[in-house]
């Protein structure tokens, strides 16, 4: 019997939950539009909107999109290529 | 606190009998950006409407001025909890800018200055439900709230009234826009609470 390449998004729990445990604003981020990299703590947030809406501070494209309703959450990270966040293995869980 | 908050919250306050559920009265006119502020100069604005065989209507800013205008006073009601009565307004009723168009599209992708959309069915555009506005209040809007023109759905929560609109994409299917590819309701209907998707 060969095993299956790929298993059930369950697995995607703990990866996932590690990773958005993190402080988003400690990551680096590369701008879809521009490519240029930062840290997340530099983009311009507009917070007087129907969502938060960050900006690559080059470019001023939208890398990053929330959308907080009162039981759910929405996060459009299409404006971001790639996210690199600090996350040493041997810090304690 | 959240990850985020919605906006103008506010604390509750009673609700008045003429304003949809969840809604409270406010005589300010707050202003909600998702982004810098576009500065479009009238001489280089433009409104194009385009039909899904890529026929194109173009209206100047004088064009536009010299068609018919009307001057709504209509109740306006923002998704963050806001609403604004016996607002007034000047501009041209989409029915007039519609009334050339030929088109068997349903949809309407509404796009701006600045790289917003917000996506509407086409009825909900005509039957003197929408306007085109360049004034509020008796004076010349201004850029922080959609000047040098604006879409206007007052029937819709108001993030559908697109600031600094620059045209309309006619479209046989539904094209989510800015806000509602981000969880907020694809129609946004205020007396029925449609904020969210699924709502």
């Amino acid at each position: 019997m060969t095993a299956l390449p790929y298993v059930d998004g369950n697995m995607l729990d703990g990866p996932l939950g590690e990773v958005f445990a993190v402080d988003l604003s400690t990551a680096t981020g590369r701008c879809a539009h521009c490519g240029t990299p930062g840290p997340m703590a530099a983009l311009r947030v507009y917070p007087y909107a129907p969502g938060l809406v960050g900006r690559c501070p080059t470019c001023l494209e939208v890398m990053l999109r929330l959308v907080r309703a009162p039981d759910r959450a929405w996060l459009d990270l299409r404006g971001a290529t790639v996210l690199e966040f600090p996350m040493p293995l041997d810090r304690p869980r | 606190m959240g990850i985020v908050t919605p906006g103008f919250t506010g604390r509750p306050r009673a609700e008045a009998p003429d304003l949809p559920p969840g809604q409270y009265l406010t005589p300010d006119f707050p202003v909600l950006s998702a982004g810098p502020t576009p500065r479009v100069p009238r001489d280089q604005w433009e409104f194009v409407i385009s039909t899904e065989t890529g026929t194109e209507h173009r209206w100047s800013w004088d064009e536009m001025m010299a068609l018919p205008q009307q001057t709504p006073t209509v109740d306006i009601h923002c998704v963050t909890r806001w609403s604004k009565l016996g607002t007034t307004w000047r501009g041209v009723c989409l029915d007039t800018l519609l009334d050339g168009v030929d088109t068997a599209a349903d949809y309407a992708l509404a796009h701006s200055y600045g790289g917003y959309t917000t996506n509407l069915p086409l009825a909900d555009l005509r039957d003197r439900q929408a306007w085109l506005v360049h004034t509020y209040d008796g004076e010349d809007l201004p850029a922080e709230h959609g000047g040098p023109a604006r879409l206007l759905v007052p029937h819709l929560y108001f993030w559908k009234s697109a600031k600094w609109v620059r045209g309309l994409r006619l479209t046989v299917e539904d094209t989510p826009g800015f806000w509602e590819t981000a969880g907020y309701h694809d129609y946004g209907d205020p007396w029925r609470e449609q904020r969210y998707q699924g709502d």
